[in-house]
């Protein structure tokens, strides 16, 4: 307990008058400069609480006199980011993806902007540069399943493939394995015929005969593909689940059926139509 | 001072009061709140609880901690309302126990990540994040593709979730196993399952028809999320707070 305050010889300040066994204890201030920061501080946090919203009641809360809310400010500089970009996008909206295309400063406007879309939301399956991966497409290469006109592509990105959406694009092929079209042996014969055509393995008369059967009335008699079914083109050598054997015949036997999500919804008209104009132009657009 | 520190430090009992006297004071502000907290939800259609499945799920994306790199919440910034969608929404976790906020990213927001990418793309992703994003620096889960769910007692995670309020009905309860098994099994009899959990994505998740693993629940819980209120029915400026 405090007894005796004194002034001790050395440092020149008080102590506190607190002793324990003859050791005593300094009261030395707090250096002028913080404890003003300190007080400051206080003062701060004070007109903080008048200005924004701070204390809580027991039906709302006290809204400080700005007025601010957080959610009121990204909507403005939401609306003011679309408001700069308007002249373009009301455009983009009016017209039709060709007459987009025709137009240059649209068209330069959708690829500036198409790259950055295309990276985030495409590139984790088409990979960056839509150069695609086993079981995702590429997209800079003349190959297309569902077709690579503007108005394809731009289909094909709103609404997916074999996604949630009701007008997706859509189609399966059998099982013909699986559900016992045919059986192992003639599905060896078949994967030769495929390879055959484009030249990865010899000829096989009976797996000629059982895809004239079974696989060209979607695939085309010599598997030239349709794209009205999304049916893939067997005879150009570019290979979505690999050009092995074993590849092809898993294929055969248990089909594959890849999804693209729809993108209406989650990516507005405008943004859609920028995509699809970049994506035509990674190569292999018709 | 009007009361003395020495007089205070000697007085056990009044030590004691004027200590609790400051705790009710924090207390009071700090807890009050909560329970007029309907106030800070925004009232908008379309939140259900989760299905039984994508909450089986969701207990994976806890146990593997998932949310060490990835947070659930879209703050209201520009830059990522423009990429990731609608800002996150207190309605959106109001039946998270515990909610997957945060602000550390070390992969991107999963707030929204619901249908952005094809069953096939997850399972790829989950069992090797490389084959599909070549500068990913995410770890492998290949185990989960390996191990059957176990969902015997996930009637007990919904009734364990209703006592801290979310608003499990006794049919959801009574019907969860059967629920679990109709969302992850192809051609299963979705109708029951989809009328207590709109929008529930169902079918097989994981490429392997056969049975339910834990990669079927993680995926199909990863499907849904984001997706359940339906922003074009709400009024532009009525979340504003």
């Amino acid at each position: 307990m405090p007894s005796k305050i004194e002034k001790d010889a050395i440092s020149g300040e008080h102590t506190t008058g607190h002793e324990w066994d003859g050791i005593k204890e300094l009261n030395t201030p707090l250096p002028k400069w913080w404890l003003y920061v300190f007080y400051a501080t206080i003062i701060f946090s004070i007109v903080w609480m008048i200005l924004y919203p701070s204390v809580p009641s027991l039906s709302t809360y006290f809204g400080g006199t700005l007025g601010y809310s957080q959610r009121a400010e990204v909507e403005a500089n939401l609306q003011k980011a679309a408001a700069a970009q308007a002249s373009f996008r009301d455009r983009i909206r009016s017209l039709d993806i060709t007459e987009m295309k025709a137009d240059p400063e649209l068209n330069r406007f959708a690829l500036a902007g198409g790259r950055v879309l295309f990276a985030e939301n495409c590139a984790g399956c088409h990979q960056s540069g839509g150069v695609g991966a086993k079981g995702y497409p590429n997209l800079a290469d003349d190959d297309w399943l569902w077709g690579g006109s503007l108005e394809a592509i731009e289909y094909t990105i709103r609404h997916g493939v074999r996604s949630t959406s009701d007008e997706t694009r859509t189609s399966q092929m059998p099982r013909f394995l699986a559900d016992g079209m045919l059986t192992a042996p003639q599905i060896n014969a078949v994967a030769d015929h495929v390879l055959s055509l484009s030249g990865l393995a010899k000829p096989n008369a009976e797996g000629a005969a059982i895809f004239a059967e079974q696989c060209a009335s979607c695939h085309g008699e010599k598997g030239e593909g349709n794209r009205d079914l999304g049916a893939p083109n067997l005879a150009d050598k570019i290979w979505l689940y690999g050009s092995d054997r074993a590849s092809v015949v898993q294929t055969i036997s248990y089909s594959r059926n890849g999804v693209m999500p729809t993108w209406s919804g989650r990516l507005d008209d405008a943004t859609i139509k920028m995509l699809a104009l970049y994506v035509h132009a990674l190569g292999g657009g018709e | 001072m009007f009361i003395k520190h020495s007089t205070i430090e000697r007085n056990v009992i009044l030590l004691a009061v004027l200590t609790l006297i400051t705790v009710v004071i924090g207390g009071l502000v700090e807890i009050v709140p909560l329970f007029t907290i309907e106030t800070t939800i925004e009232k908008v259609q379309g939140m259900r609880p989760y299905s039984p499945l994508e909450l089986a799920g969701r207990n994976i994306y806890i146990r593997e901690g998932c949310y060490v790199c990835h947070s659930q919440q879209i703050r209201p910034l520009r830059d990522e309302v423009e990429r990731y969608g609608h800002y996150s929404l207190a309605a959106e976790s109001m039946y998270d126990h515990p909610f997957q906020w945060g602000s550390k990213r070390t992969g991107p927001d999963l707030a929204r990540v619901g249908g952005k990418y094809s069953n096939e793309w997850h399972a790829a992703h989950l069992i090797d994040p490389r084959s599909v994003v070549p500068e990913s620096i995410m770890p492998s889960y290949p185990f989960l593709a390996e191990r059957t769910l176990s969902y015997r007692d996930i009637s007990d995670h919904l009734k364990a979730l209703r006592t801290v309020g979310v608003p499990y009905s006794d049919e959801m309860i009574a019907q969860a196993v059967a629920d679990l098994e109709a969302q992850a099994t192809v051609d299963a009899d979705t109708d029951g399952v989809l009328a207590r959990y709109p929008k529930a994505a169902v079918g097989d998740f994981d490429g392997d028809p056969a049975r339910i693993t834990e990669l079927d629940a993680l995926i199909a819980y990863l499907q849904m999320l984001g997706r359940l209120v339906e922003f074009d029915k709400t009024q532009p400026g009525s979340l504003r707070q």
